[in-house]
């Protein structure tokens, strides 16, 4: 599906997405309210011209005032990309999983989780996978983050 | 940290396999409940080698950024530095000379060859013969020897930089990447001969770790686990880079979804990249061997994402900038983490045996997954 | 003439010759002991170095070779390196059983030393159930096994120990009975007869095919009896570390394994009594100007060549085969190879009765 046609069928599914231009990699950008995630991740999972079965990147931005998570979808039966953005609060960052639809969210998750501090709703295991267990204080990947031994200010 | 519990309530014993293990291949630790010589449930603590790249690819700049991706998964440094490099280069827009494409391509293929033998030595020596451990090596460190003379490095390259390469090759190098081939040539059905078509082998492999296409997609597993399973999943075939589109190779794919499957397309992938070495190796083009850029490469603000396929996969690389002399924010999607996140579903209900041919197959690179 | 059994007539002459015969038999038990042991550690660094070179050799590289000429006393080194080694215990293990258990291996080792035709007419103990004994005395080392697994208070251990009780324990049936054949064919258990019955010929020749399948047999369960690749699931290093051994240091650890050689040297030495004819030469049927010339070799290089070869073969397979998983081990046993060895030692009993053999 072209990006034309994936707009278009986009703006049919959620009309409260705001679909962004392709940006450099050629992929449109879909911002959504967090609060929409799990029902439109599930359509985008589920509606046959759609199909996005790969969820190939999962990841979370800090913008300092407040989080953004960041889903890179594919289909590998349509061949088509789309890039999912879902706006947190950065005081209680919350949003809905969705290791049940593409399971390598799972691990995903976790990871943005403890380096993010992003609660995921409903998540089957949200335990601390990289960090020693009992980890406590700031998020690592946070823009706040200070660690004074460790880290490398150039 | 761990409770001490020998068992669970059920009566299951559960040992820590790792992080010092000898089949873990570095310090992946791995708890695994245990009923008698059955699996019951798998589950990777990772972290052990976790240095935060991510974070620490925030304070350097885009020259500076793409060494330290070597150390992610060290046995295909090469195309890590090559996928941040192109993530440099599309952020600037810029052109790489058919050379430096070449010359790319040509390093790509020879890590992905040095990276295969370690696999299938270690992936033997997984299963108790030791011996392919050293037949492996033999034709690995010749190309660790090709490295280390263009690129002054047997390990971490850092030979890629944005715009092409960091120097010229090495006046050796066709004749010896010539001499490489024909030796790899000779030597080759040694392979076949001491594990492939060994029955014991073959045992311990065929139809064991089974995972379904539909799984390996939702689990996000790329590279020759994907292909394994017959998911068609090599990047290079599929978005095409530098001049993939231009050459001649299969994408190879087996329908076995088990871990003699996963096997059998690497040991494939080995013959593909001999394949595109050789056609490439006599027609390098003259020219420039790297773009010029200037001194301070300054990223516009956007979002900047490639993907490679290293030797374990689909390697992403995703640059937030917001227009400094540094990445805003920057993420690695690297393969051996999402293939290790199948390693339950692959494992449970097997022997102990299982899992480890299993994790052999996955060919798991620990800094890879914690990074 | 120089030979092992001239020596030991000798000093068995000059002892009965000077003292009264209980002493001289209590002498002799004493230099019988002490040869013993030192054939014990002698094996041990024999086999230990030859190990290594097997291996060096078939995994293209040189191997030891910096202490001493050729690297030859690398496993002496080792072992002087071993015994200064702090010997632990770990805090929760079962402190007798865990320090018994490489003795109870290496007692097993040793006293499977006793029957064992070393050369013509020299044998510790020539004893009418040779045979029987040999199979008695080597089921006891699965229990040093179970011993270490279980005291050292480690699951590695415990799952190690636990494998190798079904696999040795399994493996000895078909272990016993291709030694049957032999037993059938010849007529006796002692050792020295089965020996003299491969006088005109050793017994794999000139037992037709069934003797054969036997041998094979025989060698399979006997890798398997002794732990080694690509039967070494109780060690197996890429599943259980080191498996019942995991917790050993020092000089225990050195127990087993030098028990773990032995083994290998006994179980290949009775395949050699057994199938090739001990300390027998070569011989042909009534070829008698070729069994002359065979007979000019000293018999106790016939034994170690025969034993050593066999050896060999066995490090060959560990060097090349992966290994088994703990169900394919198994099924290999019960399915395959105790059903293959019932209905040969049928057929080998056919041929004995009605005398088709050579």
């Amino acid at each position: 599906m072209t990006n034309e046609e994936l707009k278009t069928t986009l703006g049919e599914l959620a009309a409260t997405a705001v679909i962004d231009e392709a940006d450099a990699n050629g992929w449109l950008t879909a911002n959504i309210d967090a609060s929409n995630w799990l029902s439109f991740a599930q359509s985008l999972r589920n509606v046959p011209e759609l199909q996005f079965n790969f969820l190939f990147c999962l990841t979370c931005v800090d913008w300092k005032t407040h989080l953004t998570m960041v889903y890179h979808l594919r289909s590998t039966m349509h061949k088509h990309e789309l890039v999912v953005k879902a706006k947190l609060d950065r005081t209680n960052p919350e949003i809905e999983t969705v290791a049940h639809i593409w399971r390598t969210a799972e691990f995903h998750e976790r990871e943005v989780y403890e380096l993010f501090g992003v609660q995921f709703l409903n998540h089957p295991d949200l335990r601390l996978l990289i960090l020693p267990d009992g980890w406590e204080g700031k998020k690592p990947l946070l823009k706040d983050f200070e660690d004074p031994i460790n880290m490398i200010r150039l | 940290m761990f409770e001490e519990v020998g068992t669970t309530t059920e009566g299951d014993l559960i040992i820590n396999m790792g992080p010092q293990h000898p089949a873990t291949h570095g310090v992946l630790h791995l708890v695994v409940t245990l009923n008698g010589e059955t699996i019951k449930n798998v589950e990777p603590h990772l972290g052990y080698i976790h240095r935060s790249i991510e974070k620490m690819c925030e304070s350097l700049t885009y020259r500076q950024f793409i060494y330290v991706t070597s150390r992610m998964d060290y046995l295909s440094a090469h195309i890590n530095n090559h996928a941040c490099a192109m993530c440099v280069e599309k952020g600037l827009q810029l052109e790489v000379p058919p050379r430096a494409q070449v010359i790319r391509v040509l390093m790509d293929e020879l890590t992905r060859l040095a990276s295969h033998e370690l696999w299938w030595g270690a992936m033997a020596m997984d299963l108790g013969a030791f011996t392919p451990f050293f037949h492996a090596f033999r034709e690995r460190e010749v190309i660790n020897d090709i490295m280390e003379e263009t690129c002054g490095a047997r390990l971490t390259m850092n030979y890629m930089v944005p715009g092409g390469v960091m120097h010229d090759l090495h006046p050796n190098f066709q004749q010896r990447v010539k001499d490489f081939l024909q030796l790899y040539k000779r030597k080759i059905h040694e392979y076949d001969e001491l594990v492939t078509g060994n029955i014991i082998f073959q045992n311990r492999m065929k139809g064991v770790g089974i995972i379904s296409p539909e799984d390996v997609i939702s689990y996000g597993c790329t590279g020759p686990v994907a292909r394994g399973s017959g998911v068609s999943s090599d990047v290079r075939k599929l978005y095409p880079y530098e001049i993939y589109d231009k050459l001649e190779f299969d994408e190879v794919l087996e329908d076995g979804c088990d871990s003699f499957a996963r096997y059998m397309v690497r040991i494939r992938e080995m013959q593909q990249s001999v394949r595109i070495i050789e056609q490439l190796i006599d027609n390098i083009p003259d020219g420039e061997f790297q773009a010029k850029t200037k001194a301070v490469l300054k990223l516009p603000k956007g979002e900047f994402y490639s993907k490679a396929e290293t030797a374990r996969g689909e390697l992403g690389v995703y640059i937030v900038s917001e227009g400094g002399t540094t990445p805003y924010r920057i993420k690695f999607r690297s393969p051996g983490f999402s293939n290790l996140s199948a390693l339950n579903h692959l494992v449970k209900g097997g022997k102990i045996g299982d899992l480890i041919a299993a994790m052999g197959t996955l060919d798991l690179v620990i800094p890879d997954i914690d990074r | 003439m120089w030979s092992l059994s001239n020596i030991a007539a000798n000093i068995d002459q000059w002892l009965n010759a000077n003292m009264s015969p209980t002493w001289a038999l209590i002498v002799e038990m004493v230099i019988a002991g002490v040869a013993v042991i030192g054939l014990f550690a002698a094996l041990g660094l024999v086999l230990v170095i030859m190990e290594r070179k097997v291996s060096a050799w078939i995994q293209i590289r040189l191997g030891p070779n910096r202490v001493g000429p050729k690297g030859m006393l690398q496993s002496l080194a080792d072992t002087l390196k071993l015994l200064v080694k702090e010997g632990m215990t770990p805090g929760g293990a079962d402190k007798l059983l865990f320090n018994v258990a490489p003795f109870v291996a290496m007692i097993v080792a040793m006293l499977l030393l006793a029957p064992i035709a070393f050369a013509k007419d020299f044998q510790l103990w020539d004893l009418n159930i040779g045979v029987l004994y040999i199979s008695a005395v080597s089921s006891i080392s699965v229990i040093s096994i179970l011993m270490a697994g279980w005291a050292s208070n480690n699951k590695y251990s415990l799952l190690g120990a636990m494998r190798s009780g079904a696999q040795i324990v399994s493996y000895e049936l078909s272990a016993g009975l291709a030694v049957l054949a032999i037993v059938v064919l010849t007529g006796s258990l002692r050792i020295s007869d089965i020996i003299q019955a491969q006088e005109n010929g050793w017994w794999l020749f000139k037992g037709h095919i069934p003797v054969i399948i036997a041998f094979i047999i025989f060698i399979i369960a006997v890798t398997a009896e002794t732990n080694r690749a690509p039967f070494d699931l109780a060690e197996a290093e890429s599943e259980l570390t080191a498996g019942f051994h995991t917790e050993y240091s020092g000089m225990k650890f050195a127990l087993f394994f030098l028990a773990e050689y032995v083994n290998v040297f006994i179980v290949c030495a009775i395949g050699a009594t057994l199938f090739l004819g001990g300390w027998m030469p070569f011989h042909i049927g009534n070829w008698h100007a070729f069994n002359g010339v065979m007979d000019w070799i000293p018999s106790s290089v016939w034994f170690f060549g025969k034993t050593f070869f066999l050896i060999f073969v066995i490090m060959w397979f560990r060097w090349t085969f992966p290994r088994l998983r703990i169900d394919q081990l198994l099924n290999l046993e019960w399915k395959y190879l105790l059903p293959i060895s019932m209905f040969n030692l049928l057929l080998v009993t056919l041929i004995a009765i009605m005398g088709w053999h050579f």
